[in-house]
């Protein structure tokens, strides 16, 4: 069973915004998301900004990578370098609670995400 | 007056020991009536660090607990109350006020008094001990208007008497010591000498195999006439010629007591009246005063465990300690004397820094016995352990005292000969223990692993590196094979990686991946590799910024909450008034906190990332550049006045100190490095506490190498004497160059060393005689670094590109982070706590 949930599509900002391999910051209802462009996937992703390790508003300054034979995406804090799956959100080292992720999508050069 | 049916403990003497008692008694039970005698007017105070009353501490600071906790705790205290007689028939003690109290057991903690010599003349103004408070005020106000000093013996209290009336600024201080050496019961003869040289250098005058005779003067003495027939003019004395148990109370109550003196005791503490104990150092156990807090504490432990129906006994105690002399470290430890044909020792002796090191191994070299530490006392806690222990020794036990110059696997050993409780990752409390075992029990195998095993290395991360180690070494240590790799992403280890990217010419992260890695890469690797392509060719690191580090991300070093710091190029520590006000005007206009920082410049705090760009500009205008304080390259050269200002200095440390750090700055590197530069052998600039440090000597410059502060402190090796600057200049372009090539990721100098074969003396070869025959690759390759030098920032503020990267949110670059919050402190701004 699965249960869908309507979400609004929003844009937040241009793919030339956020670096290849990187991520960037956007403001989006008052909330702060993390974008990252994994470019060398070819791939997007969103979680929420905030490290729960610290309460750092710093996902979207962290380094991409992947792990595992699985190449699970993921991103590492820069603060404490807590590492947290780009697809599910579980942290992926200690026991930190697992954060937001939100659905993401490119037409032409804007990226949209899920508002839920 | 005693609570009904509640035993009265009885205390003479309120001393640190009689105190320590008290304490722990009330800590066992509550149900004594426990009164205090004491014949100073005040409470017990920490005699062990009385020379620090003359440091500027108050009679109140060196209290071991205020009056409060004794009426808090129901003690009753009799002050300046001697006890004068005990009455043992009937159970009662009298006081000099005429007070009689009983007691159902009796503890004599009287202590010791200063053992005057029968000298003719001890009793002449101007003749003192040092003992109490009051023996300290005596001193000085003698001190105010002597001028030349002297101290009648060259023990351990007796130097610290030397030290109190150097600080006291007597002019000329002389120690006079009647054995033909300084501190004949702690350490051995070359060790004494090498303590006498190190103290003679700070100013006191020693005269070892001295008898005195007399002591002359008309009521007040003026000088000291030896056996001799040798005079010393002196305006005071102060005799310290060790201790004399106060046992007279014990004697007069017919107790045993020994012939020279000390009340004797067994293994309870007992006297041979069974209601009376006697502890510390008025005490006699086995034909043995202990002239120490420790072993005192240990016997008021016993007895206050024998009254509460405990079974402690005493059973002797190591006598080994270690303590900073006038800044010289003093150490000895187990049997420091033993010698053949009971034992073998080995001696280690610098003269020219003041080393002094000797073990003593048990014939068949498997054990050790006990050693003594004069200059460099910083291996003492190991040794203790693994004498204590008796931990097996490495195969090469010079090892312990010269540090570590084997092979990879003996130098992991030595990690692993860490004892089990030792703490590796402080932040969340992991010992060395916990660590291997989670190796060899669960399986844990990797850093990563083990974080997630046990929290270790997931606070400020600072111990990963021993983490490493350790899972290595005990993997090791179980037969399997240890590839040293980068990380999961990458077969290789950082060095060999090097060489790779280096022969086929790749330049980006991507081809680094595509070409030896496989998968995505990670926050291990990314940086790592960043950092080699930075050692290699010295790109510009914002060009691929999104595989930096956190700090390299942003040219800045991020803070708690998200802000950022600013450190802009202050070569040497030497700085202009106007460039002072231009730092001081940035700051107010970004509201920014300052702060001097270690290395000699000033750190502005709490700057939001958008405005980076903005206050490097104003910088930059005003002839500043970036200071790296955020990259894994070169720090500051810090250095003292030199010889432009300062009357000691030998040569100008500042100019060679600008001269290095203008050579060596932003040049990346595995981690961070740190300099120094001395004028003389004062050594003001810290120089052998960093990655390299320089001393200057009557001949040119002394270099140091691979030492650093930080968790695991460790001072630096001597590498080179007495050179010219270009020497220095060449060997350093050596020694750095091969760091940064060989090094593994977020190593340090001194971590590096110590895991290289061969250790300095290899490490030596490479640099000085050339022995892989690399020394001119070394110096071009640095040549290119250096000729590729850019001030990253001001590549930023010149580029419009590059600027907007600095913003907090992309789809509103104006708008700062809301959730960055401050406080005010101290008239600055600070964060608000996590």
């Amino acid at each position: 069973m699965e249960t869908l949930t309507e979400v609004t599509w929003l844009p937040v900002c241009k793919t030339t915004d956020i670096p290849a391999d990187g991520g960037a910051c956007v403001l989006v209802e008052g909330q702060q998301v993390a974008i990252f462009n994994f470019a060398r996937r070819g791939e997007w992703y969103a979680t929420q900004n905030l490290c729960p390790h610290k309460q750092q508003m710093a996902l979207a300054r962290g380094l991409l990578g992947s792990a595992g034979e699985a190449c699970e995406p993921k991103v590492a804090c820069p603060f404490h370098k807590r590492t947290f799956s780009l697809l599910t959100g579980e942290c992926l080292n200690g026991d930190e609670c697992a954060i937001q992720t939100y659905p993401i999508k490119v037409e032409g050069d804007d990226v949209y995400i899920g508002w839920l | 007056m005693a609570p009904q049916g509640k035993p009265t403990v009885v205390v003479i003497g309120n001393g640190m020991v009689g105190y320590k008692f008290c304490e722990k008694l009330l800590a066992k039970s509550t149900h004594f009536n426990l009164v205090v005698f004491g014949e100073e007017p005040r409470v017990a105070y920490d005699r062990v660090h009385l020379s620090e009353y003359f440091g500027g501490k108050t009679a109140d600071d060196l209290l071991m607990a205020p009056h409060q906790w004794y009426l808090d705790n129901g003690i009753t205290m009799h002050l300046g109350d001697a006890v004068q007689e005990i009455d043992r028939a009937s159970q009662t003690v009298h006081a000099r006020s005429g007070l009689v109290q009983p007691y159902d057991y009796l503890v004599l903690a009287t202590g010791s008094s200063a053992f005057v010599p029968d000298i003719p003349g001890v009793e002449k103004a101007g003749v003192m001990v040092y003992r109490t408070i009051e023996d300290l005020e005596e001193i000085k106000a003698a001190a105010a208007t002597a001028r030349h000093g002297a101290v009648l013996g060259g023990g351990l209290l007796g130097l610290e008497a030397a030290k109190a009336l150097l600080d006291l600024g007597v002019a000329e201080t002389h120690v006079i010591e009647f054995a033909p050496r300084l501190m004949p019961r702690q350490i051995d003869a070359a060790g004494s000498a090498m303590l006498q040289s190190k103290l003679e250098a700070l100013g006191l005058q020693i005269h070892l195999s001295k008898a005195t005779s007399h002591i002359g003067g008309e009521g007040r003495i003026d000088a000291l006439h030896f056996g001799d027939g040798s005079i010393l003019e002196v305006d005071m004395l102060v005799i310290s010629a060790g201790i004399r148990p106060r046992d007279e109370l014990a004697k007069l109550a017919g107790l045993e007591v020994g012939m020279r003196g000390g009340i004797v005791v067994n293994d309870t503490m007992q006297t041979s009246d069974p209601h009376i104990f006697a502890i510390g150092e008025c005490a006699l156990h086995a034909g043995m005063i202990y002239g120490l807090v420790a072993p005192g504490y240990d016997m008021a432990e016993v007895v206050a465990s024998q009254l509460t129906q405990g079974a402690r006994a005493f059973t002797g105690f190591d006598m080994s300690s270690k303590l900073k002399l006038i800044g010289v470290d003093v150490a000895s430890f187990g049997d420091p004397f033993i010698a053949e044909p009971h034992s073998r020792s080995i001696v280690f002796e610098d003269a020219h820094s003041g080393v002094y090191k000797r073990i003593n191994l048990s014939p068949d070299g498997k054990q050790l016995l006990g050693g003594v530490l004069i200059g460099d006392a910083d291996a003492y806690s190991m040794l203790l352990q693994t004498a204590v222990n008796k931990l097996a020794l490495p195969p090469h036990p010079e090892d312990l005292i010269l540090g570590a110059r084997g092979s990879e696997g003996e130098s992991s050993a030595s990690v692993l000969n860490l004892p089990d409780e030792a703490l590796v990752c402080s932040c969340e409390a992991v010992t060395k223990g916990a660590i291997c075992a989670a190796v060899t029990e669960l399986n844990v195998t990797s850093v990563e692993a083990m974080k997630k095993c046990n929290k270790a290395g997931t606070g400020c991360g600072g111990c990963v590196p021993l983490v490493k180690d350790l899972i290595n070494g005990t993997l090791t240590a179980q037969g399997a094979y240890i590839k040293n790799v980068l990380c999961e992403h990458f077969d290789y280890s950082r060095q060999e990686l090097f060489d790779l990217l280096k022969i086929n010419n790749l330049r980006t992260y991507d081809a680094a991946l595509d070409h030896y890695g496989r998968g995505d890469g990670c926050e291990v690797c990314k940086p790592a590799v960043g950092s080699i392509l930075a050692g290699l060719w010295n790109d510009l690191i914002v060009k691929q910024n999104v595989i930096q580090d956190t700090n390299d991300r942003y040219l800045a070093n991020i803070q708690k909450g998200g802000s950022y710091s600013v450190v802009p190029r202050i070569a040497g520590g030497e700085v202009s008034p106007e460039q002072l006000m231009v730092i001081g005007r940035v700051a107010q206009k970004y509201g920014l906190y300052t702060k001097i920082t270690g290395g000699q410049r000033i750190d502005m705090f709490g700057a939001h990332v958008s405005d980076l760009p903005d206050i490097w500009e104003e910088l930059i205008n005003a002839g500043f550049e970036s200071g790296h304080a955020y990259g894994k390259s070169l720090r500051t050269v810090k250095s003292c006045v030199g010889s432009t200002w300062c009357r000691y200095g030998l040569h100008d440390s500042v100019s060679l100190a600008i001269e290095i750090e203008n050579r060596y700055k932003g040049i990346r590197s595995p981690h961070k490095l740190k300099s120094g530069v001395s004028g003389c052998v004062r050594e003001c600039a810290e120089a052998q506490a960093k990655d390299f440090g320089i001393i200057a000597t009557e001949k040119g410059w002394n270099l140091y190498v691979c030492g650093n502060g930080g968790s695991k402190p460790q001072h630096a090796q001597l590498l080179a004497t007495d050179i010219d600057k270009e020497t220095l200049v060449k060997y350093l372009d050596r020694f750095l160059m091969f760091y940064i090539k060989t090094a593994d990721p977020l190593t340090r100098t001194a971590v590096w060393l110590n895991k290289m074969e061969g250790g300095l003396a290899y490490l030596k070869n490479v640099v000085i005689n050339d022995s892989l025959g690399i020394a001119a690759d070394l110096e071009a390759e640095m040549a290119l670094l250096i000729q590729h030098y850019h001030c990253e920032w001001k590549e930023v503020v010149e580029n419009p590109e590059l600027r907007k990267q600095f913003t907090h949110f992309v789809n509103a670059p104006q708008v700062k982070d809301p959730t960055m919050e401050f406080a005010e402190m101290r008239g600055q701004k600070k964060v608000v706590a996590w």
